[in-house]
């Protein structure tokens, strides 16, 4: 069947690429140019860029990242934080963006993701769920960079959000984002059970052999990482041979020599 | 003009700046434009899209651009299609209803089936890297992938695909046990269902080979 996507995710704030746990508490980690390249160079198949401050300033940094880094990166490019309207999307789609990712807007206001997917396709609709365990089995979705409540459950919203046109899911486990503890495999589950588009899983991924269960148990059809890339734990090239070595497909990658 | 020059037909949809950058990287002079007179006086033409057939060849239509881009097919310069915009070189397409396309390459654009051939349900849009193979009978050797390897994986992500006669379907890829067209080609008319600006090094090697065209 298709390859496993293996994602490198760069929370970005201001011009910064930073990392936090649960979402909060952010370091900093460098220049999200020097990491791109790295993990673009290392065979990442695609990138999420994540701003977490969501400002209007803060978009701006997160297009002219976005814009210098089309100039030597050629895979694919999710962003999200701050896109509030169709005209938002089109500004980070003509920076180089090939998805956007939208959470708290879409919260706001459904029809956001119908009016996007109308304009750019659904392909261009990645509908990213922040997720809090709140029960057994059960998870609220979170905006604000998970900050805030909205008292919608999960399952509900991502069933919903791709009946108005999301063409992919991006789930991250606020309990588990910045933890090693590995994936959240029940939420990934859930909610792979309840849509038929892609969804990534994020947050959690210690160590290599944490995708295992998320794709065994999970069925997620991709997976973001950023702590374990961010603090050099693991390099792409290492995780793809683990997720080889368990039979998933890979993309094949052959390190350019330099 | 020199010889690198490549106009990239700007019709609103897309990322386009991805488009000019690996162009670029080759040192390609890139234009955007969707000027009748600079398209047809292109060395070579692409034509980028996403989104919705029927919405592209509306937004084509109000442009006038399908005799322009007809034109640049009848003068014999390369012209390369990627992603919608392979799929809008064909007869028609059954997105939301049938939409008529540039009818350069014969054949028409259908859905993805969301059934696998093992009867198991299939994910779509068809998103992720997928390996590139010859197409039944299809010779490689003086096409856009004389330099790709079969297996060798490009970016895909696409919800209808091209359905070409036999003759123009230069090579597939495997989704769900179907074969998904990757490459057609008519002549001059080439169109890639994947994305070769997002396809990593396997991308430039095309996009390279298509600037030698």
């Amino acid at each position: 069947m298709r390859n496993l996507r293996l994602i490198a995710r760069l929370d970005i704030k201001g011009p910064n690429l930073i990392k936090g746990v649960h979402l909060e508490g952010l370091r900093v980690i460098g220049s999200p140019a020097e990491h791109a390249l790295r993990y673009y160079q290392q065979g990442a198949d695609e990138l999420i860029y994540m701003d977490c401050v969501a400002s209007l300033y803060g978009r701006n940094h997160l297009a002219n990242i976005v814009s210098a880094a089309t100039e030597d990166i050629f895979i694919p490019m999710t962003v999200g934080g701050g896109i509030r309207s169709v005209d938002d999307a089109a500004q980070i789609l003509r920076a180089g963006a090939d998805k956007v990712a939208i959470n708290t807007a879409a919260v706001a206001d459904p029809d956001l993701i119908t009016r996007i997917a109308r304009r750019f396709g659904s392909q261009c609709m990645v509908l990213s769920v922040e997720a809090k365990q709140i029960g057994d089995e059960q998870w609220e979705a979170y905006t604000d960079n998970g900050r805030e409540r909205s008292g919608i459950d999960v399952i509900d919203w991502v069933r919903r959000g791709v009946e108005l046109g999301a063409g992919e899911i991006l789930l991250t486990s606020v309990d588990r984002e910045g933890t090693r503890r590995g994936f959240d495999c029940a939420l990934v589950k859930a909610v792979t059970d309840a849509v038929s588009v892609p969804a990534i899983a994020s947050g959690g991924m210690g160590k290599p052999e944490d995708l295992l269960s998320v794709v065994n148990e999970g069925k997620a059809d991709a997976v973001a990482m950023a702590d374990i890339l961010h603090y050099k734990r693991a390099t792409i090239d290492e995780i793809r041979s683990v997720a080889r070595s368990a039979g998933f497909g890979v993309r094949e990658f052959h390190r350019k020599i330099v | 003009m020199s010889t690198t020059d490549v106009v990239v037909i700007d019709y609103g949809v897309g990322n386009l700046l991805s488009v000019r950058r690996v162009l670029e990287h080759y040192g390609a002079n890139v234009i955007l434009t969707g000027d009748a007179s600079e398209i047809i006086a292109g060395r070579r033409v692409v034509l980028p899209g996403v989104g919705a057939f029927p919405t592209a060849m509306q937004v084509l239509n109000e442009m006038q651009l399908p005799p322009v881009i007809r034109e640049v097919a009848a003068r014999g310069t390369p012209l390369l299609g990627i992603c919608l915009g392979m799929q809008l070189l064909l007869d028609e397409s059954e997105e939301f209803g049938t939409t008529i396309g540039l009818g350069l390459i014969p054949g028409k654009v259908r859905a993805i089936p969301g059934i696998a051939s093992d009867g198991q349900s299939l994910k779509v849009p068809h998103i992720g890297w997928n390996g590139l193979h010859p197409a039944e009978h299809a010779d490689w050797s003086n096409s856009l992938l004389s330099d790709i390897r079969p297996g060798e994986a490009v970016y895909f992500v696409h919800s209808f695909m091209a359905q070409p006669n036999a003759e123009h379907r230069v090579s597939d890829c495997m989704y769900g046990g179907h074969k998904v067209s990757a490459v057609v080609a008519k002549d001059n008319v080439i169109g890639c269902q994947f994305h070769p600006e997002k396809s990593g090094d396997v991308g430039l090697r095309i996009i390279k080979r298509f600037l030698k065209l």
